[in-house]
């Protein structure tokens, strides 16, 4: 029903429309240019009027129905059925009523329940006619009162033109609303659990257990919330892939601006930009299926003992991920240095790498840096790769043959299996979501602050 | 080296020294002798990708002087100014044809090394180029990659002197290790120019150097061309025929990728040859 009334309000704008198209072009004929609006406008303004009231009413109505529907519900059982029962006893009352009525039923409901399930539907259905009568009539009598409006010095623009901007407010404070709520639960939960667990032990604990059981007053004493082999884990793995990344992307990208030709870069920059498209969760079959036992034989024969998911696979693949970051925007860091700064070089007898190398790299530089800090966000914040490829315990070490975990890797598994929301396990991860969340932030800021100062000093 | 020594004996040709309150006549004189040649263009043509840019240009250039190349928009002067320090071949696509020498050595032939070219050949461009680094760094950068400098004085003094020449010393000795970039439009432009002559170039291209620069600054640049043909071999790009005028001996006149007709700038200017070299400096065009 629901449906019908969104398509029937369609239509009567799309009518709308043309009803207001029309008198406009009508006016046009009339008195020409003194019409202060085109037809188009006429016309929008119309259905605007037409869709949008009627809209937000069918909406409005359908998140109220089932609201009012079940406080009749509940109004219209007998009194010992309700009166000093728990809302969650209530809830599942109505639920069970819900399901009579559609026809669900598992055990042999009381015949208070099967009444009330009758009354049910019949209200249902009263309910959805009721909204789709009030939708069009609401949609029919704006249609009148918008004609009626219009007339050739009618800003009919400058109305839609309002609606227009109306509309682009609206979608951009959604937005603001949806991050600024996500936070807020980030935060919210976050300090959950550190009323729980000490923020002290968190931050600078070297013990990291959270999964074993926990009986509520054990929690803060064992001190098995300590964080800092998972932000060492995370660093550790964050930091091979830039020290793979960062190079290989550097030179690729020098080596696509100033010395391939064009017919060179005209392969490789796509290859590069493929690499880019692979789903994070193909690294992460790369990682565990060949890179990481490479290593491991590798390590055994040169009789070193490597971990079967050692931080240098993962972190390895992980560099791979974010080589085309690096390359691609230190490519653009390089276009962007003015040609003439080239041309001064070379002018002067410069050869192409020390052009390179003491004037475009230099005056890229900063762009560069910029884009080194957003793959490093990218390599923190990343996580398929690290749940397939890393450990699950969390050493301290700094040695990327052992087995280390990151914080988004911790997240997943808090999160999996059998949780409930309030123990410290589960809160956890929201408190290790909001270090990662203020990390990765952070370094975006900066470097987009870099990148964007840069920019300026060319302009 | 050897032929800045040359130079003693040319300076009487030339009639007085150089100077800014020099007049038009005195500077274009037909009678004066002319200059060994520096540089000459045979058959030169220029191709980016399909297009013929430039069409059989014969051009010479005397040594210690300062030869104007006008024309209306496109014709192809900065084309054939970057053929003479091979900038062209940074230009994907481009190839040149005839024979340019320098000296007498076909810059164009395999053997020789741009950069040693570009050593000897100088070239200012239209919009002032400064590096991102202190003055003092800029006029440097030249004179060390080529290892023109034997230790740190040696360095200064190329610096001191480069700026001398270049008339900004007065202005920046100050603030030598402040950016070249925070100068002003005509200070860097003279900047550029000293960033070129630090590396004793023998000829000196420039590319429309004062089209960027309000009236004064302009002024200065040309005063100091004038004064730079004392030692050095030009060839100026430029749009305005009064400054053709006024800072040099021999004037070339291109249109459609053709060198129409070349000549002393007195005779360009008071009596050309060709139809099409009256209406462009008569306005008619261009
Ligand atoms: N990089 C290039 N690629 C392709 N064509 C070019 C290139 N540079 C110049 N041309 C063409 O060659 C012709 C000559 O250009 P050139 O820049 O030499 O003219 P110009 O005389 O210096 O003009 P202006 O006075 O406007 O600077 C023009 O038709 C131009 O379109
Ligand atoms: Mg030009």
């Amino acid at each position: 029903m629901a449906g019908y009334a969104f398509l029937a309000i369609a239509v009567l704008s799309i009518v709308a429309y043309f009803i207001g198209q029309s008198a406009g072009r009508r006016f046009q004929a009339q008195v020409g240019r003194e019409v202060h609006s085109l037809p188009v406008y006429h016309g929008a303004f119309v259905a605007v009027w037409v869709g949008i009231p009627a809209l937000i009413l069918v909406l409005l109505w359908l998140l109220l129905q089932g609201m009012v529907i079940n406080q009749l519900l509940l109004a219209s059982l007998p009194d010992d059925m309700t009166n000093g029962v728990s809302s969650a006893r209530l809830s599942l009352l109505l639920s069970e009523i819900h399901n009579v009525a559609a026809g669900r039923i598992f055990t042999e409901p009381s015949p208070a329940i099967v009444e009330a399930a009758e009354r049910y539907a019949v209200w249902e259905r009263i309910a959805r006619w009721a909204m789709l009568v009030v939708g069009l009539s609401a949609a029919i009598v704006a249609l009148f009162v918008a004609r009626s409006r219009l007339a050739p010095r009618f800003r009919a623009r400058n109305g839609f033109e309002l609606f227009v901007s109306g509309l682009m407010i609206a979608c951009s404070v959604a937005a603001i609303l949806v991050t600024i709520g996500i936070v807020a639960s980030l935060v919210f939960e976050a300090m959950r659990f550190f009323a729980i667990v000490p923020p002290t032990e968190f931050f600078f604990g070297l013990n990291w257990e959270p999964q074993m059981p926990i009986r509520a007053d054990q929690v803060a004493g064992a001190g098995a919330f300590g964080a800092i082999p998972i932000f060492v884990g995370t660093l550790l793995i964050a930091f091979i892939a830039m020290l793979v990344a960062t190079p290989i992307g550097l030179f690729a990208a020098i080596y696509l601006v100033e010395y391939a030709d064009s017919r060179v870069r005209n392969v490789v920059k796509p290859l590069l930009e493929i690499l880019a498209g692979i789903p994070t969760v193909v690294y992460g079959f790369f990682a565990v299926l060949t890179v990481a036992p490479a290593v491991r034989e590798a390590g055994s024969a040169m009789g070193i003992a490597v971990s079967p998911n050692s931080a240098l696979a993962a972190g390895g693949v992980m560099g791979i991920m974010i080589l085309p970051f690096i390359s691609s925007l230190s490519d653009d860091a390089l276009k962007a240095v003015p040609r003439a700064m080239r041309d001064g070089a070379l002018a002067l007898g410069a050869t192409r790498a020390e052009t390179m190398m003491q004037v475009l790299l230099p005056a890229a530089l900063p762009g560069i840096v910029g884009g080194i800090l957003l793959a490093a966000s990218r390599a923190i914040g990343e996580t398929m790769i690290v749940v397939m490829a890393a450990g699950l315990m969390a050493t301290l070490t700094l040695n990327p043959l052992d087995s280390v975990t990151t914080v988004t890797v911790q997240i997943v598994t808090l999160l999996i299996g059998d949780t409930e929301f309030d123990s410290p396990k589960t809160l956890a991860a929201f408190a290790l979501g909001l270090v990662l969340f203020v990390v990765t932030l952070s370094l975006n800021i900066v470097a987009l602050k870099i990148v964007q100062r840069y920019r300026e000093s060319y302009e | 080296m050897k032929t800045r020594e040359m130079a003693t004996g040319q300076d009487e040709g030339n009639g007085t020294p150089a100077s800014s309150g020099r007049s038009f006549a005195e500077n274009q004189r037909l009678d004066r002798e002319p200059n060994p040649l520096k540089a000459t263009a045979r058959d030169v043509c220029v191709f980016y990708g399909e297009k013929q840019a430039l069409f059989d240009v014969n051009l010479d250039v005397e040594d210690r002087s300062v030869t104007a190349l006008i024309g209306p928009s496109g014709c192809g002067k900065s084309t054939f100014l970057r053929c003479l320090n091979r900038m062209n071949d940074t230009i994907a696509g481009t190839r040149v044809t005839g024979r340019i020498e320098l000296d007498g050595r076909d810059i164009y032939e395999p053997g020789l090394d741009v950069v040693e070219l570009r050593a000897r050949v100088g070239m200012v461009f239209q919009k002032p180029n400064p590096f991102p680094k202190s003055i003092f760094d800029n006029v440097a950068y030249g004179a060390r990659i080529h290892g023109l400098a034997g230790d740190k004085s040696d360095l200064e003094e190329i610096v001191s002197t480069s700026l001398q020449k270049a008339s900004l010393w007065n202005e920046v000795k100050d603030r030598l290790h402040e950016p070249g970039t925070g100068l002003s439009g005509g200070q860097q432009q003279r900047l550029c120019i000293a960033r070129a002559i630090a590396v004793s170039p023998e000829l000196i291209l420039m590319d429309e150097p004062a089209s960027a620069l309000d009236p004064i600054a302009t002024a200065k640049i040309e005063e100091l061309i004038d004064e730079l043909k004392e030692n050095y071999c030009i060839v100026i790009v430029t749009h305005s025929m009064q400054q053709a005028a006024r800072v040099s001996q021999r004037t070339a006149f291109f249109h459609l990728g053709n060198l129409v007709e070349v000549g002393p700038t007195e005779q360009i200017f008071t009596n050309p040859q060709d139809q099409r070299t009256l209406d462009y400096i008569t306005g008619r065009f261009g």
